[in-house]
């Protein structure tokens, strides 16, 4: 074989490996991560740690309920803020803007992608936190879900819009001409063929939101009050339930793992496999909506 | 010709700085088939997507000149209630994602039926017209992509019937079809025109022979700017044009 | 029945009762809020950068962008140890990363096609692997933080060091360089690669001569998305790198990011004024690299236009 050939040969082999690797390291991450929260399961076990929503290691109590619901609430109420705002900015983006303000918009929504997740806390922080104070309600101390649940909305909107604009935007143009041809006006167009081409795209891009805003660790913890509490209303009125502090899982890891040494370390790490399992289950979710929306869209209603 | 359904006045059309469509005035018959032939370029087209406005969306396109409807002038309604009145076949089968009931059933529920008596009546009524509801009666709920190309045409006519038009606009919409399913369709413009007025762009010169009643003949030079150079019956263009050019497309000199 | 007409009214008496000025109502009501959601999103940008850059601005002179920061619980002193640690960090990160991600790119798209007559085993190997970046992909940045805690830190002892954080980043940025690596390379057009091979230059040479060097803005695009994202994450860095706000003279010295210095102001010393300062030099360093990207991206289109 030609010197040529060998080099080539190696090559491949050498580049082989590096593909490989990804598969290592994901390998590598559940291993480790799973391998130090054994004894958490072990000695706690599931039941107590998943359950019970008192957390003081000082005390050998490890129950993370309490940030289960702290996460699934601050990202609830950013899905229910930042969603909204999202896809009427992906819908005015692909089918309302014209060309000249997209190119002010656009970019706008790009640059709120880039920014510093430290730099929306400490807005918040600054910002928004006081600014909540100031609702006269007992116990309130602006830091809270509605401080987190805000400033995450901002943070997922751009994931969501972009994307959901690229779904919008892949749906065909001759839908759009079939349906105005036939006497639909430009919002019945929109809202009855190109919403429902584009179902599946937008879907993702909300899971897509969901999953970023489980993920979010420093931004929670500068503003959610990380106090280990289980989330409820301040008063007999259920909406201050957002004025309450809570802790994100997180949260929690970030929080302790500097200073944590054995069983609470595993605690921390059991913790960090919950949130991986809380996210592949969504991601999952999203998949067989996917498919399962594709399937019936076949179907009449 | 009386009766006139379509009449454009010295129409004109431009897209930006670019002049496509140059002083045309025609009167369209009502409920018989006009064929707009021509070659390429010539805008043929671009006059026909006119008679509903879908020139409106695209940006930079202005016109000069007049285009009635039943004496009425187009450009004074509202699109979308002209739209209605002035249906539209597609090039290439355009069905929704949807099933077939819900493609057809589409039209009149925009306009705000929401009867599913009434629009069970529709759709049934709109296939029978459009000779397709034997061959998918039984699969109401199939999505009308699944369809072969020739039915999703017959779709497509179904779904323009539904809404209740006066004047069908076809742009050669047996383009994409194999010569069977060709066939099919033309007789069903030649069906349809008993109660529609329908205005056909075709390429094909043969088709224009074999399904229309009368011919407009466009035609354009270096400029790319289209005219109409001759409107007559049917057969007189294709036995006895009064334009040497006209001749001379028939005859394929040129196109 | 064929081309028949309904002499039934149904649908003609819609039309006529068909309420078009309240559907144009309605369509006017919405596209309004669509607009105003379009400019709420327009106004929230405006906010942030603007108070954090004004507010900040204030904060940022010199002194501060080159004095290192005095420690302790105090937030005074300047950030110069930060930007320094900041630019080690990205430079260490990528260095692992880069060669790593675009190997990796370049196998599943140049070579993973032939294998389809090849063995099965290094078919599934192939899946597996693009399952893998799509995984990797959607973890949070907490869990490579706490990845690179167990391994780096305290399995192999790097400790708390520019050499574990680096380490921990660099996973967590590999998806995004083999992502846009694989889209840069599927951009290069066939005609390169078969006009090549039909001269008898073998795969490597073709690649290495032709491929990668056409994909290069592409490459770059995805190292620079690479080099925001290191300035910008936290989590990550936050449980790998410690917090000293010394400058690291070597790889297993500990350090602190702009971002993470940021943080400690807020949460630990509450200098908001200084981490506001902190967070202007942040902002406009993203901002700076958003305008390289661009600037890189339409410089590609504006190739590939020429070439046709």
């Amino acid at each position: 074989m030609s010197g040529r050939m060998i080099v080539d040969k190696a090559v491949k082999v050498v580049l082989f490996a590096s593909a490989i690797i990804s598969i290592l390291i994901v390998l590598a991450i559940g291993f480790f991560i799973f391998r130090e929260s054994l004894d958490a399961w072990a000695k706690i076990g599931i039941s107590e740690m998943l359950f019970k929503s008192v957390w003081r290691p000082g005390q050998d109590q490890y129950g993370i309920l309490a940030m289960i619901v702290g996460s699934v609430s601050v990202t609830f109420g950013a899905i229910l803020m930042g969603v909204p705002l999202a896809l009427g900015c992906a819908i005015f983006l692909a089918e309302i803007a014209p060309a000249g303000v997209q190119s002010i918009v656009r970019p706008a929504v790009q640059l709120l992608a880039g920014i510093p997740s430290v730099v929306y806390g400490l807005f918040g922080l600054v910002i928004l936190v006081p600014m909540i104070r100031k609702l006269n309600v007992p116990g309130n101390s602006g830091f809270g879900l509605l401080a987190s649940s805000i400033v995450l909305a901002v943070m997922i909107l751009p994931t969501i819009a972009s994307i959901a604009e690229d779904a919008i935007r892949a749906v065909p143009e001759n839908y759009r001409q079939g349906s105005l041809a036939l006497g639909a006006t430009k919002w019945q167009t929109i809202t009855k063929v190109v919403l429902p081409a584009g179902k599946s795209g937008i879907i993702a891009a909300i899971i897509l939101g969901i999953g970023r805003a489980l993920g979010e660790t420093m931004a929670m913890i500068m503003v959610i009050g990380n106090s280990v509490i289980m989330p409820k209303p301040l008063t007999a009125n259920p909406l201050t339930f957002f004025l309450s502090q809570a802790r994100t899982l997180t949260g929690n890891i970030a929080v302790e793992i500097n200073y944590a040494t054995g069983l609470h370390a595993n605690a921390l790490f059991a913790t960090g496999v919950v949130l991986f399992a809380l996210i592949m289950i969504i991601n999952a979710s999203a998949r067989w909506i996917i498919t399962h929306d594709q399937r019936s869209s076949e179907k009449a209603r | 010709m009386n009766d006139s359904k379509l009449v454009t006045i010295n129409y004109s059309l431009y897209y930006g700085n670019f002049q496509a469509l140059k002083d045309i005035n025609i009167k369209i018959p009502e409920n018989k088939v006009t064929a707009l032939i021509g070659p390429s370029g010539c805008g043929k087209s671009t006059f026909l997507r006119s008679f509903n406005r879908m020139n409106d969306l695209i940006p930079g396109v202005r016109t000069e000149g007049s285009v009635l409807l039943d004496g009425e002038d187009l450009f004074k309604m509202d699109p979308v209630a002209l739209r209605q009145n002035v249906g539209m076949v597609f090039q290439k089968p355009n069905p929704f994602p949807k099933s077939i009931f819900d493609n057809i059933a589409y039209g009149p529920r925009v306009t705000g039926l929401k009867d599913r008596h009434k629009l069970e009546e529709i759709v049934e009524r709109s296939l029978r017209s459009a000779a397709l509801w034997d061959e998918v009666k039984d699969s109401l709920g199939k999505s009308g992509l699944e369809l072969s190309g020739g039915q999703q045409q017959r779709l497509c006519i179904a779904r323009a019937l539904a809404v209740e038009p006066t004047v069908i606009l076809m742009d050669e919409p047996a383009a994409s079809l194999d010569p069977i399913a060709t066939l099919r369709i033309e007789d069903l413009i030649h069906k349809l025109s008993e109660n529609y007025t329908i205005v056909i762009v075709t390429h094909n010169m043969q088709q224009a022979g074999r399904v229309s009643d009368y011919t407009a003949f466009f035609y354009t030079d270096e400029t790319r700017t289209g005219q109409l150079v001759e409107f007559d019956e049917t057969k007189t263009i294709f036995t006895n044009p009064s334009d040497q050019r006209t001749e001379d497309y028939i005859t394929g000199r040129f196109g | 029945m064929i081309g028949e007409r309904s002499s039934e009214i149904t649908l003609a008496h819609t039309a006529k009762t068909r309420n078009l000025k309240t559907e144009h109502r309605v369509q006017k009501f919405w596209f309004s809020l669509m607009w105003l959601f379009g400019l709420i999103t327009v106004l929230i940008l405006i906010l942030v950068i603007g108070y954090v850059l004004v507010q900040g601005g204030k904060a940022v002179n010199w002194e501060l962008l080159t004095t290192p920061p005095k420690g302790g619980l105090s937030g005074e002193g300047g950030i110069s140890t930060t930007i320094a640690t900041t630019f080690y960090l990205v430079g260490l990160t990528l260095l692992i990363a880069t060669p790593l991600g675009v190997s990796a790119a370049v196998y599943l798209i140049e070579y993973a096609g032939e294998q389809s007559l090849s063995s099965k085993f290094l078919r599934t190997m192939i899946n597996i692997a693009n399952f893998a970046v799509e995984t990797l992909a959607g973890i949070p940045s907490i869990i490579f933080g706490l990845f690179g805690y167990v391994l780096f830190v305290s399995t192999l002892k790097f400790g708390f060091s520019l050499l574990s954080a680096s380490l921990a980043g660099a996973c967590l940025v590999l998806p995004t360089i083999i992502r846009t690596t694989e889209e840069a390379l599927l951009a290069v057009p066939d005609d390169y690669r078969r006009g090549s091979l039909a001269l008898g230059a073998t795969k490597w040479q073709t690649l290495s001569r032709i491929v990668l060097p056409a994909a290069m803005p592409g490459i770059i695009t995805g190292i620079i998305l690479s080099v925001g994202r290191v300035i910008s994450e936290t989590a990550v860095f936050y449980v790998t790198l410690g917090g000293s706000y010394r400058l690291p003279t070597s790889i297993m010295d500990s350090g602190r990011t702009l971002a993470l210095h940021l943080y400690y102001l807020a949460m630990d010393t509450r200098a908001f004024d200084k981490a506001m300062g902190t967070g202007a030099v942040l902002v406009v360093m993203i901002f700076l690299i958003n305008l390289v990207i661009n600037l890189i991206s339409r410089k590609l289109t504006a190739g590939v236009r020429k070439v046709r």
